[in-house]
């Protein structure tokens, strides 16, 4: 076999804190065949992308290489001279990551910036300019001489990325390394990035160390995964082998707590792994996964597990054989709640809108929205950046009044559109938990004092019974006492996620929204916290308003789902149906944009053009400009199609009539 | 781009009216009556109705302020008290000399606050940023007749090289002599901010993604630093310069009463000194829409300078 | 994406105080400030001489002559009581100055920051037009035209120093604004007041505590330069501005003492202050 295109060997690397060495990664060996696609994964900490950066020598100041070398394409790369280095990263090694807004110079136009790769080979100005243009071609931007001519902040997320990668590629490089590049980008485009990145793997058969903590991402890009966990491999093999067939009891235990195959709340809980990752350069002298793992028995805690290959994988741990054969835990199923719609809803939105103002400029960022809900219910919101489901919440909440027009009743009862003009009573009937606790938590704050104002000004408990009421809600949320005095900068993302969430629920409120509460957190720690709101949920019967990106995550909650596009409401049906067809045009596409990810062959619908401004929508229906299935003639373009009654209750708004739209095979 | 420079006229003129009122209540409604302030306490009443007459600082407020400013926009700002002469004449000759040593202080601070700054960015937490840090913050907040003292006692009095103050004339080295050592004072006391902020600046771009992206195109040291970084890096100091004008006006009051230097700064002192309140309210709103045109200039250099702001399409 | 690592020990605050500790700025500019404070609350415990005693034969005797550590100045004066008396006027007002500014500028801040809109706008206009104008320059007119009395100074420089420590107040509470624990605490039924004071302001106190130091350094450096032009202090005070302005004059005579002694002493508070600040700042911005 010839020689790899990279190859870690038994690299040891530390971050220096106050004069001690925090080790980040602990000896980490893998290679990367010519032509070979080599997915890394793993939680957040675990030294995926300080991995990817020793590969190209671009470390924080404070890294110290401990032992163990790197090798990219044959060269020494951690002792290169610099010039050397620099020759190498102009020519056999290119690095695309997370932010593409934050890649881009601002204050460069991008012709220059993408010219400038390839000057730094060589080539004249005049071939360079030729060959810039050309290389737009390569990434599907279709104008590249209008894209040259425009400075980053005038494109969208998506074409920032292709601007990214086609500066990665004019060096036809050995080794490409995407670190996360497609977080937070829509699915959609995520979709797309990645269809391109297998075009290109196709075309130029490059090698590619792809670093991603989306593991079915991982899983439809690349050939090879290994899984990092507190800067060791823990395992590795071919993709579809470890996707598969795991060995380690971590990766098993990272791929159950995904809400995948169709996964909802009444069936199943979620798989979960109990503890916490070790913090950096903690000591972990034999398996680093010991502490969190039901595997583990006295051997785990006195040898060092080595590395070792079963069947087709290699593993890093004593048991494998026996985790490998054990057969699935007793999985806990859920418990059905049965929601009685044919009472009053709790909470009915008609004909909510809600317009903002910019530049002298109006224009609706929710328009014409109508939705119940019922008690006891989730109703999961779902669609693109941009589409409004923030808008509404907010609206909902009083956080922004709603134009005048529209009617928000709870409980039958009309609330006035600004939260300064509600009751205390209403304001405390509809309460949120955020995405980002780092930001909902008061800072200088302990728990305890976050919850009981929360507790004696809204729920107006009084003195006598705040004891016993704080210990409750605390129970509810699963936090012990001993997490009352701490401040949300001594708590992990999970524990200050669960504060969050008790704070909301601290005034037993009939409706809660969800927005986006498990997408800044890791996926272990996403299911504890859906299988927390589903026992709430179960134990109060609060109903939830879910808003999410994470398709999967909403449908595991949702009882029934409503998709957004663009401020207006395109379908609401059960969620079954809205996940199984019939439905809109626009839900089979987000949907496909989803598959394509788990690693299925069915050929993506993909969506043509961006998502409009909301300042200028399109004429007829909004959606019609991207529409996959427009229909003959103008209709689309001229009519809005009306919200039409499906036979499940729901709503539908598309010119083409319900039997006819399309559905999973 | 056009827009933006449109409705910062606009906020411009604003500024320029609440200045222009800011100016006329500090000195005309404040308990106290300018007649008053300039007879001293034991003048008779008759006596300052009359000054106050001539002043034309009697009648309703309204009254006044519109007379005040009608003649100021026209550059009447009425006559000195103590020179009995009219103000704009005065003010004119001073203007001028304080000009050249305001453009003498930046042509002088302007590029080594930026090296300095830039030096310490690129050598962060070593001796030499800290060297450059802590000299720059000392001379910052140093009053500036502290630091000119110092300077007339080795350059003036000990090495005889420059005269220790007195007015800019004759050929271009006398000027020059006379004016270096009040520029010099002047550059000690913005050295300090112009550097900190090029560091601050040069440190958020040095660490950016872009750079990053520059650095891994395998572009040279000099050409990352040159094209990428710099441009990004003084965005923020352009901005600072200009708001630091006002401290740099501020500045001459001292340091020309320290040289004797015939600005506007000596002409504030002395009008100060001798209540000449007619010269005094003139020079404060010139010098307030002088601090007030920089700035303008500064944010619509920096706008043109920002592509977010110059193609933003709404801003 | 947040980690999942066992909690941490430390609170910010805590850190914050700990890292303070060992900063040698940090340190050095408390001795000096110290050093300052002491002379203007006790001169009496350090220098024994009258700092006004006036001796004509004894006119410019240099340093280390006769018992005068620092020699005398024009009129016989010893200049190290001098120096030391010197302290006393700018180590009151600077101070009461900087707080009557920082207790105005942050509730205007606060307001601004958090109501937004109209009040905003109005008081930004005011307070841009404010800014553009050299503090020292409205001072002098202020006190041209009213008694320049002791707390006409502290008034009219905590007065003018408000709206620029307003300015980094509100963009602090902007920033704050934007974090959802403010959202949360209005769904919680909270009153603005609430909001403002209990919820956001012990938020914003890294960023005030800056401001305040800062603005001492400012407040000393107007005021003297005020004292140096004559206004603020009364002729033949002790105080340094006045003192250089008077003595400068005798630098031409080669004598240098009367006037580069107060010199130091005013850079020494001056500079003590800025490190203190500048230590701070560094901390609060980690």
């Amino acid at each position: 076999m010839s020689e790899p295109t990279l190859e870690f060997e038994d690299l040891k690397l530390a971050y220096m804190v106050r004069g001690t060495a925090r080790e980040v990664l602990r000896g980490v060996s893998f290679a990367i065949q010519a032509g070979e696609a080599y997915g890394l994964v793993g939680e957040s900490g675990c030294g995926k992308s300080t991995a990817a950066y020793a590969a190209i020598r671009s470390l924080p100041r404070n890294a110290r290489v401990l032992s163990g070398a790197v090798r990219l394409a044959g060269r020494d790369v951690l002792s290169l001279k610099k010039n050397e280095l620099r020759d190498l990263r102009a020519n056999t090694v290119s690095m695309v990551y997370q932010d593409p807004s934050q890649a881009l110079n601002p204050t460069i136009r991008v012709g220059p910036q993408l010219i400038e790769s390839f000057t730094v080979m060589g080539v004249d100005k005049h071939e360079a300019l030729k060959r810039s243009t050309a290389i737009l071609h390569k990434v599907q931007i279709a104008d590249p001489d209008v894209v040259m001519d425009r400075f980053p902040h005038q494109l969208s997320g998506g074409m920032q990325q292709r601007v990214v990668i086609a500066m990665a590629l004019a060096c036809d490089p050995k080794l490409l390394i995407l670190d996360e590049p497609t977080t937070g980008l829509d699915v959609t485009v995520e979709a797309e990035v990645l269809d391109l990145i297998r075009n290109i793997r196709t075309e130029y058969g490059t090698s590619v160390l792809f670093i991603s903590h989306n593991l079915s991402v991982v899983r439809s890009i690349c050939d090879k995964v290994g899984v990092l966990y507190a800067g060791k491999l823990v395992e590795e093999g071919s993709a579809q082998n470890v996707f598969e067939h795991a060995v380690h009891p971590y990766t098993i235990g990272l791929l159950k707590c995904l809400p995948t195959h169709g996964l909802r709340k009444d069936a199943q809980r979620l798989s979960t792994i109990p503890g916490f990752l070790p913090s950096l350069g903690a000591d972990l002298p034999t398996c680093v996964f010991v502490e969190r793992c039901s595997f583990a028995d006295e051997t785990c805690t006195t040898e060092v597990p080595l590395w070792r290959s079963l069947g087709t994988s290699s593993v890093r741990c004593h048991h494998a054989e026996k985790v490998a054969g054990s057969p699935a835990e007793n999985e806990i199923a859920g418990v059905s709640v049965e929601i009685n719609r044919k009472i009053k809803p709790i909470l009915e939105l008609v004909n909510v809108s809600k317009s903002f103002h910019q530049g002298g400029q109006s224009f609706k960022a929710v328009q014409d929205v109508s939705l119940s809900l019922y008690a006891g219910e989730t109703l999961g919101l779902v669609g693109e950046s941009g589409s409004g489901k923030t808008t509404l919440a907010h609206t909902l909440l009083g956080l922004h009044a709603a134009d005048a027009g529209g009617k928000i009743l709870c409980d039958g009862k009309e609330l006035l559109p600004g939260r300064r003009r509600r009751t205390l009573e209403q304001i405390r009937a509809i309460q949120i938990v955020f995405q980002n606790p780092d930001s909902a938590l008061n800072r200088r704050r302990s728990v305890r004092k976050i919850i009981t104002r929360t507790l004696r000004h809204l729920a107006r408990v009084t003195p006598e019974e705040i004891e016993s009421r704080l210990r409750s809600v605390i129970a509810a949320v699963r936090l012990t006492e001993g997490h009352l005095d701490m401040r949300p900068g001594q708590l992990s993302g999970g524990l200050k996620q669960r504060v969050a969430i008790a704070r909301a629920y601290a005034g037993q409120p009939r409706v809660m929204v969800c927005d986006e509460p498990t997408s800044s957190l890791d996926v272990s720690v996403q299911a504890a916290i859906l299988n927390l709101l589903a026992d709430i949920q179960r134990e109060s019967n609060t109903s939830y308003l879910f808003i999410s990106h994470d398709l999967r995550v909403v449908r595991y909650l949702s009882d029934r789902i409503a998709v957004l596009y663009l401020g207006r409401i395109m379908e609401v049906g059960p969620a079954e149906r809205v996940f199984d067809g019939p439905h809109h045009p626009y839900t089979e596409a987000l949907l496909s944009a989803v598959t394509s990810t788990t690693g299925s062959t069915t050929s993506r619908i993909k969506l043509e053009g961006e998502i409009p401004s909301s300042m200028s929508p399109p004429s007829g229906c909004v959606f019609h400009t991207r529409c996959p299935r427009r229909l003959e003639g103008d209709i689309c373009s001229t009519v809005e199609p009306p919200l039409m009654a499906t036979p499940d209750g729901g709503v539908m708004r598309c010119h083409i009539p319900f039997e006819k739209l399309g559905g999973r095979v | 781009m056009a827009r933006y420079v449109i409705r910062r006229l606009g906020l411009a003129v604003v500024t320029l009216f609440i200045l222009s009122v800011v100016v006329f209540v500090v000195a005309s409604v404040l308990p106290g009556s300018v007649g008053r302030a300039i007879l001293g306490p034991f003048a008779l009443q008759e006596s300052v109705d009359q000054i106050n007459k001539e002043l034309g600082v009697n009648g309703s407020l309204y009254s006044q302020y519109f007379r005040w400013i009608s003649h100021a926009i026209r550059g009447d700002f009425g006559d000195s008290y103590k020179f009995q002469g009219p103000v704009t004449d005065y003010l004119a000759s001073a203007f001028w000399s304080s000009t050249k040593l305001a453009v003498l202080t930046l042509i002088i601070v302007v590029p080594i606050g930026i090296l300095g700054g830039a030096i310490a960015a690129l050598r962060k937490d070593q001796a030499s940023d800290r060297i450059i840090t802590v000299t720059g913050l000392s001379l910052a907040v140093t009053p500036e007749f502290a630091i000119g003292i110092v300077l007339i006692l080795f350059f003036a009095v000990k090495l005889r090289w420059v005269p220790a103050g007195g007015s800019a004339d004759g050929s271009i080295i006398q000027q020059f002599k006379v004016l270096i050592l009040p520029a010099v004072t002047l550059s000690a006391t913005l050295f300090g901010y112009i550097a900190r902020m090029t560091r601050a600046g040069t440190i958020e771009a040095l660490a950016a993604d872009y750079t990053r992206t520059a650095e891994l195109k395998g572009l040279s040291r000099s050409r990352v630093l040159g094209v990428h970084v710099l441009r990004n890096a003084l965005l923020p100091t352009i901005a600072v310069l200009a708001s630091q004008m006002s401290y740099l006006l501020g500045g001459l009051l001292v340091t020309e009463t320290m040289f004797n230097y015939k600005g506007l700064g000596l002409l504030i002192a002395n009008a100060a000194n001798d209540r000449d309140i007619p010269m005094l309210m003139a020079a404060v709103f010139v010098v307030g829409t002088f601090a007030m045109i920089m700035t303008l200039i500064a944010d619509v250099i920096t706008a043109w300078l920002n592509p977010r702001i110059r193609f933003g399409s709404h801003v | 994406m947040t980690s999942e690592t066992q909690p941490i020990a430390k609170t910010p605050s805590q850190e914050m105080r700990s890292q303070l500790l060992r900063s040698k700025t940090f340190l050095l500019g408390n001795l000096g400030v110290a050093f300052w404070a002491i002379c203007a609350i006790a001169p009496g415990l350090i220098v024994n001489r009258d700092p006004a005693e006036q001796n004509l034969i004894k006119k410019w005797t240099h340093p280390f002559t006769d018992g005068f550590v620092l020699g005398t100045d024009r009129s016989g004066r010893d200049v190290l009581s001098r120096a030391i008396y010197g302290a006393r006027e700018i180590m009151f007002i600077a101070p009461a100055a900087t707080i009557l500014g920082v207790v105005v500028g942050v509730m205007l801040g606060l307001m601004m920051g958090y109501l937004g809109r109209v009040v905003d706008d109005i008081l930004s206009r005011i307070i841009e037009a404010l800014i553009s104008l050299p503090v020292i320059l409205v001072a002098l007119l202020a006190l041209t035209v009213l008694d320049a009395g002791r707390a006409t100074i502290i008034g009219v420089i905590g007065f003018l120093f408000a709206p620029l420590i307003a300015r980094t107040v509100r963009a602090a509470v902007l920033a704050e604004r934007n974090l959802d624990y403010v959202r949360c605490a209005e769904l919680s039924g909270e009153n603005s007041l609430y909001v403002m004071f209990v919820e956001i302001l012990p938020n914003i106190f890294g960023p005030i505590i800056v401001e305040f130091t800062v603005r001492l350094g400012y407040a000393v450096f107007t005021m003297a330069g005020l004292s140096f032009i004559g206004f603020g202090t009364q002729p033949g005070s002790p105080d340094w501005g006045r003192t250089i302005f008077d003595e400068r004059t005798s630098l031409l005579s080669n004598v240098w003492w009367p006037s580069i002694i107060p010199a130091i002493a005013l850079a020494s508070l001056v500079v003590s202050i800025n490190l203190i600040a500048d230590a701070i700042q560094g901390v609060v911005d980690k």
